[in-house]
């Protein structure tokens, strides 16, 4: 694998986690329990879209074979795609979609934080322009599970529930195969376990005093991004790709 | 003089007082004595306009996750976030004549209150995202930037801040139809196909002919209301016919000329009865519409009220502190 080879891989890891999940988020549009709580979903999505734009172009960069963000977007299948499976997974209820923002926005948190070192000055200048959107979303999904943990039976078994649905995609987060060693070699990627230390440190934090658990299980989910993804994939981008495929001649 | 009479007489020193601020050009702040058809009429006015905000996220959202590119999706994102805003601070100020948003939303719910018709439409294909940002915002600006000037304090500030960025949803859906004109055949077909369905629905929002309109009488006497239906549709018609010539669009209205000496488009006959058809619940989209509003506000009340219990439990630890 040349440098090229993996930068590219790597741009396309960070940036489907961020377009999949923007997808899911923009879902909860004139959905979410609360108009504030609409607009905040929407707005993390949108943050979340102009990631993925600046991870893909930089990603199409890298590949030179002149193509765009959107090409890269919208001209993709299912085995192309290297997000992580918790990204993709179907909204739920809306301590489901809580939940999984909380477990992945501390996640960005520390890892954009330890991107901003990286020796790629593309890579460093996004995990900047990130860091400053993710603590928002970091914030505003611990909020919530405090509340979500704290308010009403309901609601404390609502979160918990969620949690033990989506632990086993929380593993996924943290490999690191060729490419990121690769990369790690030349200080371009971020070194996970430090990352994944201080994650399991925030997230029990919280889930201690919002009076939730961390259920025991010892078996974590895999494959995204290796292009191996759950059946949900496959209707995102039949739905997100529908124009771009039915009218391929076409500019919007 | 007894006490009704002594009542009467001041009532009618208090709407004296309150015309001639009216008369004045004074705006009317919360705090102000107001007459109740006044606060009445507003409270219908700016709830429907809030609830229009509301319920117009729902034909554009059903587009979000189909945007053709990332830029359109995040313009409409956008968009779509800004209506969610435009709900908020309308439904912030008629609270401010003492009502709450939740009684507002009950009011949505049991039918006494209205959205704009518009709304009533569905969004087929994405040209419909060009066409709604353009003609049916396009409209909304006409109405809105008339009522920047409209006499209750609150209302006329969150138009001002409405407006600004109406315009811009106006430039959005503008530039979606003059991309498809400019693009392929089907591209084309498309864009004149959704002119053709939302032109005639766009041209009801401003409402019944200014001789059938039941609500004008006080509304403009108040200066609510400035500028009548019949003459916010024409301004609206006569800015759009020319947008639509430079990208060529056909506006689908055989009856529609210049007429030089009165300076303005004539149009032909507006279908009232499919106006009254749509507005009296039997529109494409009214019941999905309403459904919709009402089942995702009834599964999202655990989360409501979660969020109710942990202020109040945190409220009582700090007074315990």
């Amino acid at each position: 694998m040349t440098t090229e080879q993996a930068l590219y891989k790597y741009c396309l890891r960070l940036g489907d986690n961020a377009l999949i999940q923007s997808y899911r988020l923009s879902e909860w549009c004139s959905n979410a329990p609360i108009l504030e709580e609409d607009l905040a979903l929407t707005n993390f999505a949108l943050d979340m879209i102009g990631r993925a734009q600046l991870l893909l172009t930089y990603a199409a960069a890298v590949e030179g074979m002149g193509k765009t963000d959107d090409d890269l977007a919208y001209r993709r299948g299912e085995r192309q795609f290297m997000n992580t499976l918790i990204t993709e997974l179907p909204n739920g209820d809306f301590a489901y979609t809580m939940t999984r923002l909380f477990f992945t926005s501390v996640y960005e948190y520390y890892y954009f934080t330890e991107l901003q070192n990286s020796a790629d000055d593309t890579l460093k200048a996004i995990a900047a322009k990130t860091l400053k959107e993710v603590k928002y979303h970091k914030a505003h999904a611990t909020d919530w599970m405090l509340r979500l943990g704290g308010g009403t039976e309901e609601s404390n078994k609502r979160a918990q529930t969620a949690i033990n649905a989506l632990w086993i995609y929380t593993g996924e987060l943290f490999e690191t195969d060729r490419t990121e060693a690769l990369l790690q070699d030349m200080n371009i990627a971020v070194d996970m376990p430090p990352v994944k230390a201080k994650w399991n440190t925030y997230v029990q934090e919280v889930l201690l005093e919002a009076g939730l658990s961390v259920p025991a299980v010892d078996y974590m989910q895999t494959g995204g991004r290796n292009g191996v993804h759950t059946e949900n994939l496959g209707h995102i981008l039949s739905e997100m790709q529908y124009l771009q495929r039915a009218y391929p001649d076409a500019t919007w | 003089m007894d006490v009704l009479e002594k009542t009467d007489s001041i009532q009618a020193e208090m709407l004296r007082h309150f015309e001639e601020k009216i008369e004045r050009g004074d705006a009317i702040e919360p705090r102000d004595k107001m007459p109740d058809a006044y606060r009445k009429h507003l409270i219908r006015q700016m709830s429907q306009h809030a609830h229009s905000e509301v319920i117009g996220m729902q034909p554009e959202g059903n587009w979000i996750t189909r945007a053709p590119s990332l830029r359109a999706k995040q313009i409409l994102l956008a968009k779509i976030q800004d209506e969610g805003g435009h709900g908020l601070y309308l439904y912030s100020a008629a609270e401010t004549l003492g009502v709450s948003r939740e009684e507002l939303i009950g009011q949505l719910h049991s039918g006494k209150a209205k959205y704009s018709n518009i709304f009533n439409y569905p969004a087929l294909t994405w040209a419909d995202i060009g066409a709604i940002g353009w003609l049916v915002d396009g409209a909304a600006i006409v109405n809105q930037v008339s009522l920047q000037r409209t006499s209750y304090g609150p209302y006329s500030r969150a138009m001002v801040r409405i407006c600004k960025e109406e315009s811009f949803h106006q430039r959005q859906g503008y530039e979606i139809m003059s991309k498809m004109m400019q693009g392929t055949k089907d591209q084309q077909e498309m864009a004149q196909d959704a002119m053709n369905r939302w032109w005639w629905p766009s041209l009801m929002m401003f409402g019944p002919h200014d001789s059938e309109s039941p609500h004008t009488g006080d509304a403009v006497k108040w200066k609510i209301k400035r500028h009548s239906n019949d003459e916010l549709r024409q301004k609206f018609i006569d800015k759009t016919v020319q947008q639509a010539e430079v990208i060529g669009l056909t506006i689908p209205d055989a009856e529609l000329k210049w007429n030089e000496a009165k300076g303005h488009y004539d149009h032909g006959p507006i279908d009232w009865n499919e106006f009254y058809r749509v507005i009296g619940g039997n529109g494409p989209c009214n019941r999905q519409r309403m459904e919709h509003h009402k089942r995702v506000h009834a599964e999202g009340a655990w989360v409501r009220e979660a969020a109710e219990a942990y202020r109040l439990r945190k409220e009582k630890e700090l007074l315990h502190l």
